[in-house]
């Protein structure tokens, strides 16, 4: 069995499956629970300042998008950060870090943006014996509007200026949380960076509305007779998060700096993925919240499995295989030509690929009367589109053409050479071959 | 008291009223809403679908799954009752298995396709529950058809005129109009009185008048209608029973199948419609299993369908097949009946194995004798009481294109005309068409 133990910041916990910050990390009761289950780490639910604990609304604070058979696929919120005492909060993760001490706790804080107020913290949550810190830079409702969460993390300089406060006040990990709402997530990435963190978190939530009633006209959830925006969160989410944690990990401005990845992982795969686009390891909240933290389970067995498949002994033989072939546009091969081929064996004749293709893209599948379905190689450009409408996996593949063949859509014959957009004789900034 | 399996004779009341009543629940129970969304979402949206066109009525069968996965059940009804106006029947009698299930691509790719049949019911029974007809008559043409038979055929063209301002008459010689779906099949398929629900729903339409202990030969006849109305469809369905030709075939104990299912259908009380402990049914279509199914619900110990040929060659679907089986009729194959013996009542029927030689289906000399204190007959039904004046072709009335016959303003539809399946849906299709037809003889 593969050896799942993390080395995060030099944290170490038995795998790399955390409990994100979020309603599964509010308590010792549940924090235990998730440990007894399996969880190597958790982020306790983000902690505020000495004083009158926020309040929650008294209403629905969830709401959802599902697949036909209820399968939650997107989940928003409008809960804030912890809504109980702040002395509470540490004396428990004082006692549950006592408890486990070979699981990752790390503390995650949001107070106002004034140096004073996370002097006044850190000091306290040192004392915990937690692992490190998370700053919550990301929520989108209720405390970004009072100048915390995503209303910092939108801004670099904020970021750069708290992140150094807490270096400067704290002397465990600081691991910064990144917001998704906003142009260009290596801007941030990069401020964290250069005020010191030791790494980022991302994606906290996306601001969103999931659905409007119709009889009420009103978002949902609705409290009263009006809604407001939430953070969107849970399988939806993934590709986005993904593209924004390879962003990080190929930047060379950022390439190195850990990151913790956040965004809808619900299966080993999931895990996989993120951590072959760079990611030390992972949080996870939309997952247990739908299912329990039972799941745990299946993705440690999963991500085990498959590294004993592929031979990797350790989850740092495989973090970050993937950001060398993540590239810009400009730079994918133009000479790489594939064309579809369907395997009329395997094809049951339900007509989808030829309605994609046919309706709205290139016109390149032709249907016989008695619905066979064939490409036609001299339209196709390999769009791929006919691939994901079949509703049988393999059916329809993508093959590449060998130098040497013929294109028949361009007459031409298939090069070997790799050539690019930046030499491509129609870009008017083309830069000759040398 | 129940009487018991093992009671001898035909007798009432081998089963408990609990016992029969479950027995006789619905066949494919109705879908609650979120059964119905899952079972929408497995549709594909095929291009061209392969199950629109198995359909003998056309339905957009993608379309309508679409619109009950989005939450419009009703409009789902909308698109099948334009197609079929016994929509709702045939999502429960519909042989779907050789239709449009049958040619669903999830068949192919997984041998599970989507329940379509029952989809459609989960639509139609939106639309019948909420008491709404959605179809609305044109401006009245003041013209006059007359309808002979209120079976399916004769139901849907009766509305499809009604719905374009003609008025129209139907002569059934019942005292109730369904015809089939009334009285000829298997009640767990029409449970809660469906059919007689159906069509009053149907008949709101309005326009539509039936005359009910009216038929040919019976208070009217062809050249009387043709004389009264602007056109005649004859919708007569086949009135005859084919005889066994077995020797004994008259004892009491052996009866045309379809009359005990009418006898069925048509009971209050269940536990007081007597059946055979031993029963043994002759044929091998939907009747067939119809009638033993029903045989075995209502409590004998021993039913038998005997047929002459082999398997393969059922008119039952394989479904059917298995459904008899599962209740434990048995089926009999390569078997013909050559006599019934008893005392004046059947006590035993004599069956001959029979083999294909030279092409030709021949017994084999080599028979057996099996118990029956009941026999039904189930071997196909003819056509009876035919006008005279009116070609036929073989054993049915010659139609060409929409059900146009022989003779001038006079066309027909159903089981009484050439060329169809003996299928609910093929007639309700072909009463639609021959009314499309006839509205444009009408018009023109």
């Amino acid at each position: 069995m593969a050896d799942l133990k993390t080395n995060f910041l030099g944290i170490e916990s038995p795998n790399p499956f955390w409990l994100a910050s979020a309603p599964p990390t509010d308590k010792e009761y549940n924090v235990r629970r998730a440990f007894e289950a399996g969880w190597g780490g958790v982020v306790w639910k983000t902690l505020g300042a000495e004083g009158p604990p926020v309040v929650n609304v008294n209403g629905p604070r969830y709401g959802a998008i599902w697949g036909a058979d209820r399968r939650l696929l997107g989940l928003n919120n409008i809960e804030l950060i912890t809504d109980r005492p702040l002395q509470t909060n540490l004396d428990e993760i004082t006692r549950v870090k006592k408890d486990y001490p070979d699981r990752a706790i790390i503390v995650s804080l949001m107070v106002p943006c004034e140096e004073a107020a996370w002097k006044a913290i850190l000091p306290r949550v040192m004392e915990t014996g937690a692992d490190g810190i998370e700053l919550n830079f990301g929520c989108p409702h209720g405390m970004a509007e009072r100048g915390m969460g995503s209303a910092v993390g939108q801004v670099p300089e904020y970021i750069e200026m708290v992140t150094r406060w807490c270096k400067e006040n704290y002397d465990k990990p600081a691991i910064v949380k990144l917001t998704p709402n906003i142009t260009d997530v290596r801007f941030p990435a990069r401020a964290a960076k250069a005020g010191g963190a030791d790494a980022v978190s991302l994606i906290n939530t996306i601001n969103s509305i999931v659905s409007v009633d119709l009889d009420q006209m009103a978002p949902e959830p609705i409290i009263g007779d009006k809604g407001t925006h939430g953070g969107y969160c849970g399988p939806a989410v993934k590709p986005i998060a993904m593209n924004m944690v390879a962003e990080i990990a190929r930047c060379p401005q950022t390439h190195g700096l850990p990151i913790s990845a956040i965004g809808g992982i619900t299966t080993w795969r999931d895990a996989a993925e993120f951590m072959a686009l760079g990611a030390g390891n992972v949080q996870v909240c939309t997952a247990a919240m739908t299912y329990g933290f039972k799941i745990v389970e299946e993705m440690i067995s999963g991500l085990s499995q498959w590294m004993d498949e592929k031979g990797y002994a350790s989850t740092s033989d495989f973090i970050g295989m993937a950001v060398p072939n993540v590239t810009d546009w400009q730079y994918l091969n133009l000479n790489s030509i594939s064309k579809a081929k369907i395997d009329q064996d395997a094809c049951i004749k339900c007509g989808r690929c030829y309605a994609a293709c046919e309706d709205t893209s290139h016109q390149a599948i032709a249907m016989s009367e008695d619905r066979t379905f064939t490409v036609k190689d001299d339209e196709c450009v390999a769009c791929n589109l006919c691939v994901n409408v079949c509703p049988v996996e393999n059916c329809i593949s993508m093959v590449e053409l060998q130098p040497g063949e013929l294109d028949e859509r361009t007459g031409e014959t298939v090069s070997a050479d790799y050539a690019n957009w930046t030499t491509h004789p129609n870009n008017p900034s083309a830069q000759a071959a040398e | 008291m129940a009487q018991g399996q093992t009671a001898p004779g035909i007798v009432s009341g081998r089963l408990s009223s609990e016992d029969i009543a479950a027995n006789f629940d619905d066949l494919h129970p109705a879908y609650a809403p979120h059964e119905a969304a899952v079972a929408a979402d497995r549709c594909y949206f095929c291009y061209d679908a392969p199950c629109v066109t198995a359909c003998p009525t056309d339905i957009d069968i993608p379309l309508f799954i679409r619109q009950i996965q989005t939450g419009h059940p009703q409009a789902a009804a909308q698109t099948i009752l334009d197609q079929n106006i016994l929509g709702g029947m045939c999502a429960r009698v519909c042989p779907t298995e050789t239709l449009c299930e049958e040619s669903c691509v999830r068949e192919t790719a997984e041998g599970k396709p989507v329940e379509i049949g029952r989809l459609q019911r989960y639509a139609t029974d939106t639309v019948m529950s909420a008491g709404v007809h959605p179809f609305e008559r044109a401006a009245s043409t003041g013209k006059t058809v007359a309808v002979v038979g209120a079976g399916p055929a004769g139901l849907a063209a009766a509305h499809r005129l009604a719905m374009l301002g003609h008025d129209v008459v139907i002569h059934e010689a019942r005292p109730k109009a369904g015809g089939l779906n009334e009285f000829g099949i298997a009640a767990y398929k029409s449970t809660e009185n469906y059919a007689e629900a159906e069509v009053d729903w149907l008949l709101k339409i309005g326009g539509i008048t039936i005359e009910n202990g009216s038929a040919l030969g019976q208070g009217v006849t062809l050249a009387g209608l043709q004389e009264a109305y602007d056109a005649v469809f004859l919708s007569i369905g086949l009135g005859g029973v084919n005889a066994l030709r077995a020797e004994g075939e008259d004892k009491d104990g052996v009866r045309d199948a379809v009359d005990f299912i009418a006898d069925l259908r048509q009971a209050d009380d269940l536990s007081a419609l007597p059946v055979g402990r031993n029963v043994v049914v002759i044929g091998g279509g939907m009747t067939a299993v119809d009638a033993a199914v029903q045989s075995k619900l209502l409590g004998a110990e021993n039913v038998t369908i005997a047929y002459r040929r082999g398997r393969e060659a059922m008119g039952a679907s394989r479904f059917e097949q298995d459904l008899a089986a599962s209740k434990g009729v048995k089926l009999m194959f390569n078997v013909q009946p050559v006599a019934v013996h008893g005392n004046g009542a059947a006590t035993e029927i004599e069956l001959e194995y029979t083999s294909y030689t030279g092409g030709e289906l021949t017994g084999t000399g080599e028979t057996v004798r099996l118990s029956a204190d009941q026999v039904f007959k189930a071997i196909g039904q003819t056509l009876e009481d035919a006008p005279g004046e009116l070609t036929l072709d073989g054993r049915k009335i010659a139609v060409t294109g929409a059900g146009r016959t022989s003779l001038e303003r006079v066309w027909a539809g159903g089981d009484c005309a050439a060329g169809g399946d003996d299928l609910t849906v093929t007639a309700v299709a072909e009463g639609r068409d021959a009314a499309m037809d006839i509205h444009a003889s009408l018009s023109a």
